[in-house]
């Protein structure tokens, strides 16, 4: 159904979601049968929906805010408001249902193509996209539907992810056009051509067209270096259900730290160019870039590490020392 | 006119680094370091683990002068994050390469590699190199440079928490 500002309403179980000019509201039922709702800026919702729907629910929690979100189980998804807010779970005015992770997904995929007006690009920084608000105003499905860009074993491997060019739609970003895009020297023997490889990561991530989401560039076993570039906020507060590692690899990121069920404070983490820092497995964080920055979000996709997380055996903190 | 950004890359000689701030938690839950600070308290290729997830790991080596002969059941990587470095690699011959294949991190090779030779590459600051499952390989650094390390935990690995992290 299209309302009187243009956007289809969506609903989902027992939530419902409409968007106005400015405004993406959630409304939902309490565990007493009393109404609630909840009230985000447009820009920042659809900022965390396109990650939420890039990602395929990612790993562990994706808050949208202190009070929406969703928290992905591998193969179902749950959709939550209130559920991980201290005062709200308090107050019992909470909701959280378990989705197949195929029906919630349709209905993100949908929302996010009608609630993009043309002028937006929700991966964008905030400076190098044009206005989310306003009455519906057309889509912009080239750019909510970027294929993530995973390297299988190397960037620039014949055969594996490309290395990033002008001709091929990916210019020097504003904010990095002093990065060096020199090339290493690289002298292979006649038929070792494909394993003598290295290629210039600084470049590469110069010229990434998107903010706060992660490409694949090097791969050992399940082990996946994630770079990416960084400006302004990360648009989720991510509650991972592993622990997570952050290589700073150059400028600065702040990182807000709370806990994962309450959204207490738990720490600042100023990360500056060689920094290294692990996010423990009990912690929400979001990040503050004040200048576009090259991150290194430092994965581990053991399939078992899903099962190690369900039995407990994952450990919460990254190392005892 | 276009602003002009300056874009902040450290160094070993000229790095600024961060911190933890606490409200409500242990700072030693965050494993924080900084991969200059490390290189500046390590001996030339010692592979100091600053980065752990189960078996796999990213360790800070100073590169200075040669190493010795490394080799490798699995695909490991190399980046710099500053300096140059020069890698060289040989095709193992098969009774010099690891016998386990499921063994995991860098070993010695046990004599002077033998096999073909593949080739070399040099790699400066946000230069990445593929350090190929199987091959000898032996850094060249004729001023110090700080490479990460992108592999599994070996018996090669040094680890030094207390050392290297924020504590308090």
């Amino acid at each position: 159904m299209t309302n009187s500002h243009g956007y289809q309403d969506f609903t989902l179980g027992g939530f419902g979601f409409t968007r106005d000019e400015y405004f993406c509201h959630i409304t939902w039922q309490t565990h007493d049968g009393r109404p609630m709702s909840h009230t985000m800026d447009a820009g920042n919702y659809l900022r965390a929906l396109m990650r939420d729907v890039a990602w395929g629910f990612f790993y562990g929690w994706v808050n949208f805010d202190d009070v929406i979100g969703t928290v992905n189980h591998y193969a179902t998804v749950d959709l939550f408001a209130g559920a991980y807010n201290g005062a709200m779970k308090t107050a019992g005015i909470d909701r959280l249902e378990n989705f197949p992770t195929d029906d919630i997904r349709q209905v993100f995929e949908a929302m996010l193509a009608d609630w993009t007006n043309a002028d937006f690009d929700p991966f964008a920084a905030p400076q190098e996209t044009g206005s989310p608000y306003g009455p519906k105003n057309g889509d912009n499905m080239p750019a909510i539907t970027r294929a993530r860009e995973l390297a299988r074993r190397c960037v620039g491997l014949e055969g594996d992810l490309a290395l990033r060019t002008d001709e091929s739609g990916a210019p020097v970003n504003r904010a990095f056009a002093d990065v060096p895009q020199d090339k290493p020297e690289i002298h292979a023997e006649p038929g070792y051509e494909n394993q003598v490889h290295a290629f210039n990561l600084f470049a590469f991530l110069s010229r990434s067209q998107v903010t706060w989401n992660p490409s694949f560039t090097s791969v050992v076993k399940n082990s996946f270096m994630c770079p990416t570039t960084e400006e302004h906020i990360l648009p989720i507060i991510h509650g991972n259900d592993r622990v997570e590692w952050f290589f700073q690899m150059c400028d600065e990121i702040h990182w807000d730290c709370a806990h994962k069920d309450t959204g207490e404070p738990l720490a600042r983490v100023i990360m500056k160019a060689g920094d290294m820092a692990a996010m423990p497995a009990y912690c929400r964080h979001q990040g503050y870039s004040p200048k576009r920055s090259m991150l290194l979000v430092w994965e581990n996709g053991s399939p078992t590490l899903v099962d190690d997380i369900k039995s407990g055996a994952a450990p919460e903190v990254p190392v005892e020392f | 006119m276009a602003h002009a950004y300056k874009t902040r890359f450290g160094a070993l000689d000229d790095y600024d680094k961060g911190r933890v701030e606490p409200v409500d938690d242990d700072v030693r839950h965050y494993a924080f370091s900084n991969c200059f600070e490390i290189a500046n308290n390590s001996q030339p290729y010692e592979k100091v683990v600053f980065g752990q997830n189960q078996e796999y790991v990213l360790e800070v080596v100073r590169a200075e002068g040669d190493s010795p002969w490394y080799t490798c059941a699995h695909d490991e990587f190399a980046l710099s994050m500053d300096g140059e470095a020069e890698i060289h690699f040989i095709d193992l011959d098969a009774s010099q390469r690891v016998q386990d294949k499921e063994k995991e991190g860098a070993i010695l090779v046990s004599a002077e590699p033998k096999g073909p030779v593949m080739g070399w590459v040099k790699i400066g600051r946000g230069h990445q190199a593929m350090l190929p499952a199987g091959a000898a390989y032996q850094f060249r650094a004729q001023s110090p440079a700080v490479i990460i390390m992108q592999t599994c935990k070996g018996e090669l690995s040094i680890e030094r928490w207390a050392d290297i992290c924020q504590s308090a």
